[in-house]
């Protein structure tokens, strides 16, 4: 029986995606089976994410409704044996799928899967008590800003009052430099005010960007340092104690002239 | 001169991360301010609970409700006593 993991925000635009389809993607490479569930219907990306966008027949609906067999409906990843996904419909809306029938799938999955990792909207309508409805695990995102950070704290809240207990934090597109220069919330800032347990720290990369262009999670770029840190964020979802990747930045020019006059 | 090169060294006093942590702060405390009736309730029927182990409250004329400003949340409570309990030091004696 595998877990149920649902990668969930309440703001969009933090990296729900790009972390489900990064970790699904690290998770197969240590050879586990997983599947990924877009529950963001009608706005569905982790196909796109992913590069599987032209392999699309059947989607999440088709399969709750009955018109087609669940097995049907997934779709095999073109780099690994052991991962799929499940697309969102995309003309539907997100009433189109109950909690009730997001229980029952996710079902089904974990008896097949490993892992089962659950894109969830942006929100705190339907759509959000859906993508956590059969989930036994969850994992919030948010970025180092007021707005996201803010986002946060409701989700964590809202998730307890859902009986799903103990969510882990990743905190995605941190900025180093800004970081040591005063001008963005740092990790203890965040993790003292959301007071739940960390499980990664996401640097800014703009290989991201370039991943996301190409439909290659950036977990298969090895230079990439956003993939070095999902890579370690699924490492810990196995059980693995994995050290935080040490983002300290190199002294600018900028820096040792102003330790020089001693202005620091 | 000297705000000059204060600039161009990037030693600007704003810290923006602390006005972060600040305004998220305040905004937290709001957020997480908006209790519920239910939970309201709940907390008054505890705090009954509890109070009725030393006096005894007038249950009725209980009022209980939270007070914000822009610096903080406060729990404000008028609990009328109608007696005070004579044997609560031996409740509680028992009770340890």
């Amino acid at each position: 029986m595998g877990d149920t993991i649902v990668v969930t925000s309440g703001k969009g635009g933090v990296g729900k995606t790009t972390t489900t389809a990064n970790l699904g993607t690290a998770l197969a490479f240590a050879g586990f089976r997983v599947v990924l569930v877009d529950t963001d219907i009608g706005l569905r990306n982790l196909d796109v994410v992913m590069g599987l966008e032209n392999r699309i027949v059947y989607d999440i609906v088709d399969v709750t409704s009955g018109n087609c067999r669940l097995k049907q409906a997934l779709i095999k990843d073109k780099r690994f044996d052991s991962l799929y996904l499940l697309p969102a419909a995309q003309t539907k809306d997100k009433t189109s799928v109950s909690p009730e029938e997001m229980r029952y799938l996710c079902e089904d999955l974990k008896e097949d899967f490993d892992y089962v990792l659950i894109d969830c909207p942006a929100g705190i309508e339907q759509g959000f008590y859906n993508a956590i409805a059969g989930a036994n695990k969850a994992i919030v995102v948010t970025t180092p800003e007021v707005s996201a950070v803010r986002d946060a704290d409701r989700i964590i809240g809202l998730l307890e009052s859902a009986e799903l207990r103990n969510p882990t934090l990743i905190i995605n597109r941190i900025r180093p430099r800004m970081v040591k220069h005063g001008d963005m919330m740092d990790i203890d800032d965040i993790v003292d005010i959301l007071a739940i347990d960390l499980i990664g720290v996401i640097p800014e990369d703009e290989k991201i960007i370039v991943s996301t262009n190409k439909g290659e999670p950036a977990v298969m770029d090895s230079l990439s340092q956003a993939g070095e840190a999902y890579r370690r964020i699924a490492r810990r979802i196995k059980g693995e104690e994995v050290p935080l990747m040490n983002l300290d930045v190199p002294n600018s020019i900028m820096d040792k002239l102003k330790n020089l006059v001693g202005m620091y | 001169m000297w705000e000059f090169i204060f600039r161009v060294l990037g030693r600007d006093n704003s810290n923006s991360r602390k006005h972060a942590k600040e305004r998220l702060r305040l905004v937290l405390v709001h957020d997480r301010a908006s209790i519920s009736p239910y939970l309201m309730n709940r907390l008054k029927e505890d705090l009954i609970e509890v109070i009725s182990n030393y006096m005894i409250v007038d249950e009725d004329e209980m009022e209980l409700h939270l007070n914000q400003n822009d610096r903080e949340v406060t729990l404000v409570a008028n609990i009328p006593i109608k007696q005070i309990r004579r044997d609560y030091m031996e409740r509680s004696q028992i009770s340890s």
